[in-house]
Order: structure tokens, then sequence, then C-alpha cells
């Protein structure tokens, strides 16, 4: 694995230089269309979480306890899940195009105080600068290297036959369900590097003030999510109820658990989503990784090559692109973390087209590909063995 | 752009159903001015006082608090995506009735943002304002009597000073030095004249500087700027007198060296904006780097990037990857200049943030570290 062989160190650097020239043209010419473009999304964003919330609340119109004349399962479950769903693909957006990007400093340039990297805070249960640690300053520099990079498996997947089988891959693919749904509890926990700490490399008390914050964090998400804003709904059932002469208990505690429900189910939809897409940037077949002494004094130019090498891309339509915060274009977003994800598609080509002349493979598949490659490479990695892939040119 | 401290209990109560954000931003989808997480205003009127010279009456939104005549407001304005803040004299009285606020704003030559708002802004538009600040105004308690020199756009706060005591009926025995270049030029003129004509305690001298028909000539142009001779003939009682001063660095560097000459500096109050842009050196260039928070101060090659120059004189700044990707040391620039070493751009806003894994000092620099 490692950098291709085929190129020596004068073309290495000279790609370089061209990516580097794609870096600055596209930084160069950020302006009013990215602001405008971050701030109606971020707009819509919160729109569609406000709505959510209140089409769910509308749904309990029709809870079935109430009597009313059109109130009935399928009406009632038909809006709930609409108010779910709307609520599930804000969360998504909010993580992704916007809280990840945000994150990664893309909109520092605008010094806006109010879209800012160090200030911003994310609707997830884990805290942001702990993601920050994570994902920005040990996976974005070390991508890919073995034993230097904690995405590569996140400490309990053997995700490239590199890494050396263990009795306890054989329980991977169970793992691997349960992280794609409670894929945001394990982002919280990854920072604290779980695996080291039940190997004894790390102390629990080392990590205990980490471990303090991501109770903080987590439990005003869940404060949020699974008792404010089902009490709320719970409290407006209650004139009604009365009105109606109704069993007010009875129906606040269904409209209670009900709007807890969706909820749970919005915050389902953005794990597996999340899941899905962050899965498919590092781990569809092809992919190649890097020991350490691979990266040993290495130049600008030869860590672009690292990223290229080392990210996959998805195919996929505009809104798909915003839905997955344009992690659809990982290669891109490896190569240019701190570029504006809205620029990822215009650049892609280009990337694509400085691959094809440097005789670099540019990994990208559709969605059902590249998850199916995903999904396949952790059912068969369980099992000692398996053959490295590396795609070529 | 500042947020309040000590929310009541209701209101954290509702923003822990908005968390991780708060209930004010779900208000600013309804409207800016309601929000309590940054503060903005909307633009109301537009009205040119002179050719380059404009006033902008602004709604201030909630949380907005009351000035004193005299004070400025830092406000906010994206340009070319970017946000800019800048530093501007409030020019209306604090009596106003209508919850109004203006400004009054000229165009710099090569003034990127003073053009902006003289040409581009449009009622309805929308901009971050900070609440008033500063301690240029006149006492409350003793009444003085104040003796005002202004230039050009140095007016803004004076006349909020004057419309101010003029609306509380309380306008002492007030001298008023203004300069402008042509009479044409003289920003807010009618009102100052009319002012003079029905207050005969206001004595209003305008100043011409660049009027035309005298020979522009060294010794001429000295005679119509300020000079001790000039202050003794239009107000010889200038010894007894508060003075506040507002205007071009040149004026105000030339009052307080005669009041201080004079014994008096005391009696001098002067605003100055800080300079927000530092010139840009062509060339690397060495210089001094002060880090603002440690008070720890090196002298830079304006080759070596900025966490080592740190790390070198014994702080230890947050980092992460060093090379440009992680943005773990972003630091704020204070004042002076600095090269990102990738691209070699400059960057001279004060108040922005830089990395400083890959950026040198070029020149001098101060950094909040």
């Amino acid at each position: 694995m490692g950098i291709p062989s085929h190129l020596s160190a004068g073309d290495i650097e000279e790609f370089g230089r061209e990516m580097d020239a794609i870096r600055n043209e596209v930084m160069d010419s950020r302006g009013d269309r990215d602001r405008a473009y971050i701030l109606r999304v971020i707009r819509w964003q919160r729109s569609l979480a406000l709505g959510g919330r209140i089409v769910m609340f509308i749904s309990l119109l029709a809870l079935p306890l109430s009597g009313l004349p059109y109130a009935g399962w399928p009406q009632f479950l038909v809006v709930l899940a609409l108010g779910s769903i709307m609520l599930g693909i804000a969360k998504i957006i909010e993580n992704m195009e916007i809280g990840h990007n945000v994150m990664h400093a893309q909109w520092d340039w605008m010094r806006d105080p109010n879209i800012q990297s160090n200030t911003w805070e994310w609707d997830n249960v884990c805290p942001s600068d702990q993601w920050k640690h994570s994902h920005n300053v040990v996976h974005h520099t070390w991508t890919n290297v073995i034993g230097k990079d904690p995405d590569i498996g996140y400490g309990v997947l053997r995700v490239t036959p590199v890494q050396h089988w263990r009795p306890k891959f054989l329980a991977q693919p169970l793992i691997n369900f349960f992280l794609n749904i409670l894929f945001q509890w394990g982002v919280a926990i990854h920072d604290l590097e779980v695996d080291k700490i039940l190997e004894g490399e790390k102390s629990l008390a080392s990590v205990r003030p980490m471990l303090r914050r991501i109770v903080w964090k987590a439990s005003r998400q869940l404060l949020k999510d699974y008792v404010l804003w089902p009490a709320l709904g719970a409290l407006l059932t209650l004139p009604a109820a009365l009105v109606l002469q109704v069993n007010p208990a009875a129906v606040a505690l269904a409209a209670f658990l009900l709007v807890a429900g969706g909820n749970m189910f919005a915050n389902l939809m953005r794990n597996v989503w999340s899941n899905v897409i962050i899965f498919c940037g590092h781990f569809p077949s092809g992919v190649h990784h890097f020991s350490k002494q691979d990266v040993e004094g290495e130049t600008r130019a030869r860590w672009y090559i690292r990223q290229l090498l080392g990210s996959a891309n998805i195919g996929g339509g505009k809104l798909f692109h915003v839905l997955s915060g344009n992690l659809s274009h990982q290669i891109e977003h490896h190569l240019f973390p701190d570029m504006p994800s809205n620029r990822y598609p215009e650049v892609a080509p280009r990337v694509r087209a400085l691959a094809a002349r440097y005789r670099l493979p540019y990994n990208t598949a559709s969605l059902t590909r590249q998850f199916g490659s995903t999904t396949w490479t952790i059912w068969r990695l369980a099992f000692p063995g398996g053959r490295i892939k590396a795609a070529t040119a | 752009m500042q947020p309040v401290d000590n929310p009541s209990w209701l209101t954290r109560l509702g923003d822990a159903f908005a968390w991780p954000l708060r209930t004010s931003h779900y208000l600013e989808l309804v409207n800016p001015l309601w929000t309590t997480h940054a503060l903005q205003a909307r633009v109301e009127k537009v009205w040119d006082e002179t050719a380059d010279a404009r006033t902008i009456t602004l709604r201030p939104g909630r949380n907005w608090r009351s000035h004193r005549p005299g004070q400025h407001l830092r406000i906010g304005v994206p340009i070319g995506g970017m946000h800019y803040t800048r530093t501007y004299s409030i020019s209306s009285a604090p009596e106003a009735s209508d919850e109004l606020i203006t400004i009054t704003v000229k165009a710099i030559t090569g003034g990127r943002m003073s053009h902006h708002l003289v040409r581009n802004i449009k009622p309805g538009d929308h901009l971050p304002i900070g609440v008033p600040q500063g301690d240029f105004y006149l006492p409350d308690a003793n009444p003085v009597q104040p003796l005002f020199i202004s230039a050009g756009s140095g007016i803004t706060p004076i006349i909020s000073m004057l419309r101010s005591l003029v609306a509380q009926e309380r306008l002492p025995d007030v001298v008023h030095l203004h300069y402008a270049p042509h009479a044409y030029d003289v920003i807010f003129g009618n009102e100052l004249r009319a002012l003079a004509a029905r207050h005969p305690q206001y004595r209003l001298h305008l100043l011409y500087t660049r009027e035309p028909g005298a020979a522009p000539t060294a010794a001429a142009a000295g005679r119509r700027h300020f000079s001790a001779e000039q202050l003794g003939e239009v107000c010889p009682d200038w010894r007894d007198r508060d003075v506040f001063a507002c205007g071009p660095q040149g004026l105000l560097d030339a009052l307080e060296s005669h009041w201080d000459r004079a014994g008096l500096s005391r009696q001098l109050h002067s605003e100055r904006f800080r300079a927000q842009v530092a010139a840009t050196p062509a060339q690397v260039s060495s210089g001094t780097v002060r880090f603002a928070r440690s008070g720890v101060v090196a002298s830079s090659d304006g080759v070596v990037n900025l966490l080592r120059l740190a790390e070198d004189h014994g702080l230890n700044p947050a980092h992460g990857c060093r090379m440009g990707i992680c943005h773990g040391c972003d630091a704020v620039l204070k004042s002076g200049c600095v090269r990102d070493l990738r691209t070699n751009a400059m960057l001279n806003e004060a108040d922005q943030i830089v990395q400083i894994c890959v950026c040198a000092a070029a020149g001098d620099a101060e950094l909040e570290l």
C-alpha cells in the first residue's frame, strides 16, 4: 500500500503544486454567494426543525383517544411520521452540512461571530470540543495511517486486512449494527479511546473530565428530546381533554410517549444516515491504508496523495450532497478540509482530472455500491485473513 | 454582538427547548430585531448629507440601551461575504422619542466599509451592532462651558451633544470651531447655522480649509488649519473651557500638543478611532510580535511561524496538526499584519482569526495569546 511507486518525488511535488493551485483559486473566490448559501441552509434547517416539532404536535389532534370525529390511528401516524421525518432531516442537515463543516472552520473566513468553529455547538450528544480533537486534529492529520488514525474501525471494527485479526472481531457484524443505530453515542465516546482504556493503556481517571463533559452535553440533549418537548405536547392536550371529557391523564401520557417516540425516530434517522455516509467515506473496497513509515517526513504533496487514496466519494444528486453534508465528496473534503462545502461539487471534476493525469485512483461509486462493499468488508474481516484490494487508476 | 448574561428562569427554560441554540435563534427567523443572542439593527432610512456623507437611520433591536451623547457603537457589515466591524459615533440625541438612532458615515478614499455604507446600504437591511461605548461625552452633573472643535465627519459626536443639550433646554455658552474643505462639505451645515441663529449663546465658527479663490500655498493652508493664533482670535477664553474634539489624527495631535504646552491637557477630551487596518509591508519583513494576554514580546524575522515563535518564547498555545488543517491553534489578531505562509496572503484586519501555525508576522503584530 502506501504511496504509489510509479510517481517520482518530483512528480509528487508537482502534483502537490497543482492541488495547491486549485485550493488557492477557490479560497480566493469565496464571497457573497457562499455566505448567502450557508445562511440559507441555516435558515431552512432551523425552520424545518421547528416545523417538524409543530407538525408532531398537530398530529396529536388526530389522536384516537381524543374522540374527535376525524381522529384515527392511520391519519395520526401519518402526520406524526411526517413531523418526525422533518425533524430527522433537520437533524441530519444540522449535524452534517452545518455542524461538521462549521466546526471544520469552513466558514470562519466570514468572521461572522455567530458562525465560528470555536464557539459552535451541534445537536448531537458529542461535545463539539472533543469531536474537533478526535476528528479535525487526529483523523484529518493521520488519515488512514495504521496505529495513528483511530477512525480506522473506530477501535472496534476491523476494516482492513492490515489490522491484525483477533477473536473479538467475530462480533463485529453485530457491533456494526449497534454502532449504526446508536451512532451519535459512538461519536460521543470516540475521543475517550475506550479500547485503550479496556486494554489498560489509558486510565479511567485520565478521561474523567471528558466523561463529565459528555454527561453534561448528553443530559441536555436527552432533556430536550425526551422530556421537554414531549411534556409540552402532553400539556397542550390537557385543555382539549377537559373540553372533550376524556381521561386527561391517559391522553397526556399517550401524547408524551408518542412525541418522545417521534423524536427518537428522528434521532435514529440521523444516526443511521450519518453512519452510512461516514462509513462510505473511508471503508469501501479500494481505499488505501498507510504505515507509520509511509508518513515519516511527509511533505504537503504526499499528504495530499494520502488523502486522495484514503478517501472515497459517493455519487448522487444535489439534494443528496446537501443531506450528506457534502461528505459524498469525501476526497475533496479530505484534500481541503476547511474549504466551504458548497464548493466541493465544483472542484470534484478538477481533482478527478488531476488524479487521472497522474494515474492515481479516484474512488467514486454509487451509494449502493460503496455501502455494499463497506458492509461486505466488515462481514468478511470479522474472520481471519482477507485480501487487500487497493484501487488503481 | 454582545450576548446577554443572567437570563431569567423563563428564558433558560425556553433555551433548554432550543438547545444547543437559544430561543432567540428561532425568533430571528421571524424578526432579526427580536434576538437576544446578537444585537441587530434594521436600516430605516438613508439620507445624503453631502456628496460623500450619508446619514443612516437605524432601528436597534431588543437589548439596545440608550446612549450618552458623544458615544459610539460598533457596526458590522458583510462585504464580499466577509464581516467587517467599524466604529461610528452616534449622531442622534438620546432624547429622540422614535427609538431610532442615526450614524453619519463619510466615504473615505480607499475605505472599504465606509464606501459600502455610503453607497450600498438600503432600507430594510439588517446589520449587527454593538451597544453604545466610549467615554467621550459631556458630564451630566456640573454644567461646563464647552469648546467644541471638530473637522469633517468628526462633527458626529458633537452634533449628538448639541442636539441633546437643545432637547434638554440647557444649552450653555458654547464655542464651536468646525473645519471642512468647502462650505458645501459641512455635514449638518444647515442645522448648525440654524442653531447659531436661534441660540445666541452658541457661537459657530466654520473654517474652510480648501475654499477656492485663495492661493493654495503652504502658508495659506497653514492659516486655514488649526493654529494657536486662530484659536486666540475666535475663542479668547479657551483656557477656561472644557474642550471636546473629534477629527482626523493631524488635528487631534495639534490640539494635544497645544493644550499640553498650556499645561491644560486635563481639559482636553478627544475622540480618536483606532486604525482597524494595519499597513501591509511589500515583502517579508521582520518586526515585533506582542502576545497580549501573556505580555510576552518577541522579535520575528518575518519567516518563522507564530506558533513556533510563541513556543520559543516560553508560551504553550493550544494547537493540533501544525500544518493548517485542524484550526486548533486559531488566535485573534489584535492589531498589525501577518502573512499566510501557504499563500503569501496578508491578513491585516484587527480582531480577525488567524491560524498561527501557518502564519508569520509581517512587520509588527499583536496577538491575543
